[in-house]
């Protein structure tokens, strides 16, 4: 049975074990158990179909699962999807943002890199990274202690990418906000996360994040054959 | 101005209002034929109405609200596409209402007509219709986030089929509103046409539902006007009105972009 009760360990935010997610009759994750320290960042590696952001619809709540996930009792959610449904809707930034119950929008904005004067434009008209950032924005501005972060450069080009971890890097050192991001790229994982959660369908590994440079760790995700050089060439293209 | 027509322009009001400002999500949702189809149902609740003589919106309503929760549980229990279960459905109603609403009646549902509002009508239109744009007011923001992305809306804590119920409630009763004077086969024009002619010309979504509202009231008041002066059934006269708006606004922008080089 479900059960998303909560922790005591105040050490730990989050607390899975043995967290198993089916759909159709299909196991997408299967006896997924870790748990994640306040204030730190844990990486969610694995291939293609790995059951990496159904892991993520789990921990929100938004699938049916067994096994326990368990929050801190203070914990507040911040989420930032891989991409929007739709992004042809007439909607400013502004409005998009006031969805929210938020402390200052423009401070926010200024804490992702961005100008207010984004504030009126239409989300559909901004460029990857900008909708990026004012996803983030609208994950940080009820001031949550937990970022979940799908993936959180795809579509974004990488002077972007760089100043996005920078951006994330500084929201887990001042503000003490814990991250759980979902990535493909090894560069990221090595140098932006303190810990990692190899999955495929099953924790394959759970380590340091320096582990992932480790061939025998790169071999057992993304299968034989696979080098750090060419997972680097291939997540980080010109 | 005779007390009909004032009745029929203050029912036009109050129906463009409600069917342009609900529409305006229906647009969003991608739902637009749905809208058009569902409007259908209320043939046969109609027909029930006039046959065993009793109010026909009370009919309409229960077949448009009865026919968007089969929809609404079909939809989230398959995940099948809406389009799929409406096409078959609303088809069957339209021609199941055809067979049982007696012939004198047949045209008046069908196209609506305003020579024979009563002072009930526009009461029901005024009452439904206010009813209907606050209830939506409430909601609006969160069926928009839902559209954006149903895991952002679900982490913030929206219960999104609830939300989506509700919103089908209420277009049922704004569409029942809106068949006496548009018609049943007609009546979806309205709540899918002004969002159409607001989207082209909106940035943000508070400009957008105000001009889909204002669209709808200039489509219905015009057609209501048009079929008083030649004596012609409303709906269409109303969906002509919409389109005349709808052209003049693609205009402007094709005018404005091309100006701006």
């Amino acid at each position: 049975m479900s059960d998303m009760t909560r922790i005591h360990d105040d050490d730990n935010i989050l607390e899975v074990s043995n967290l198993t997610v089916k759909a159709q009759d299909r196991t997408i994750l299967e006896n997924v158990s870790f748990k994640v320290k306040r204030g730190t960042t844990l990486a969610i590696v694995g291939p293609n179909g790995a059951g990496k952001t159904m892991l993520f619809r789990a921990l929100l709540g938004l699938v049916p699962y067994t096994g326990e996930i368990k929050w801190a009792k203070d914990v507040r959610i911040g989420y930032v999807p891989q991409k929007l449904a739709a992004t042809d809707i007439p909607i400013s930034v502004k409005e998009f943002l006031s969805f929210k119950k938020g402390s200052d929008m423009e401070k926010c904005l200024l804490a992702v890199g961005l100008d207010k004067a984004v504030l009126d434009r239409a989300l559909g008209v901004l460029s990857g990274g900008q909708l990026q950032r004012v996803l983030i924005a609208w994950a940080v501005i009820d001031e949550p202690n937990v970022l979940l972060f799908d993936e959180p450069t795809s579509g974004v080009d990488i002077d972007s990418e760089e100043a996005v971890y920078e951006m994330l890097n500084a929201l887990e050192h001042e503000h003490g906000i814990t991250v759980i991001l979902i990535s493909h790229d090894v560069h990221v994982i090595r140098d932006y996360s303190e810990h990692m959660l190899a999955l495929n369908r099953q924790v394959i590994c759970s380590d340091e994040s320096e582990a992932i440079t480790r061939p025998s760790v790169l071999h057992a995700i993304y299968g034989p054959g696979t080098s750090l050089k060419r997972r680097k060439e291939r997540s980080r293209p010109k | 101005m005779t007390p009909t027509l004032v009745l029929s322009l203050i029912i036009g009001i109050f129906v463009g209002l409600s069917a342009g400002y609900l529409g305006s999500l229906m647009v969003l949702k991608r739902m637009a034929l749905v809208g058009d189809a569902l409007s259908h149902v209320a043939l046969p609740g109609l027909a029930l109405g006039i046959l065993f003589n009793f109010y026909p919106f009370i009919g309409a309503f229960v077949f448009l609200f009865g026919c968007a929760l089969v929809v609404w549980h079909v939809e989230r229990v398959t995940r099948l596409s809406v389009e799929t279960i409406v096409g078959a459905m609303f088809t069957l109603a339209l021609a199941v209402g055809i067979l049982i609403i007696p012939q004198p009646d047949l045209l008046e549902a069908l196209f609506g007509d305003i020579t024979k509002v009563t002072l009930l009508d526009a009461v029901v239109a005024v009452v439904v219709g206010i009813c209907a744009v606050l209830v939506t007011r409430v909601v609006y923001k969160k069926l928009v986030l839902g559209m954006i992305s149903e895991e952002l809306a679900v982490s913030s804590g929206v219960d999104f089929a609830r939300t989506n119920l509700i919103y089908l409630l209420l277009v049922s009763g704004v569409v029942a509103i809106g068949i006496k004077i548009v018609g049943s086969l007609l009546v979806g024009f309205l709540v899918i046409v002004p969002a159409a002619t607001a989207k082209i010309v909106s940035y943000n979504l508070r400009r957008y539902a105000v001009l889909s509202s204002l669209f709808g009231i200039i489509s219905s008041c015009s057609g209501v006007l048009l079929a008083d002066s030649f004596t012609l059934p409303s709906g269409p006269l109303v969906v002509v009105s919409g389109i005349v708006v709808f052209m003049a606004t693609v205009f402007v922008r094709w005018a404005s972009v091309r100006l701006r080089g």
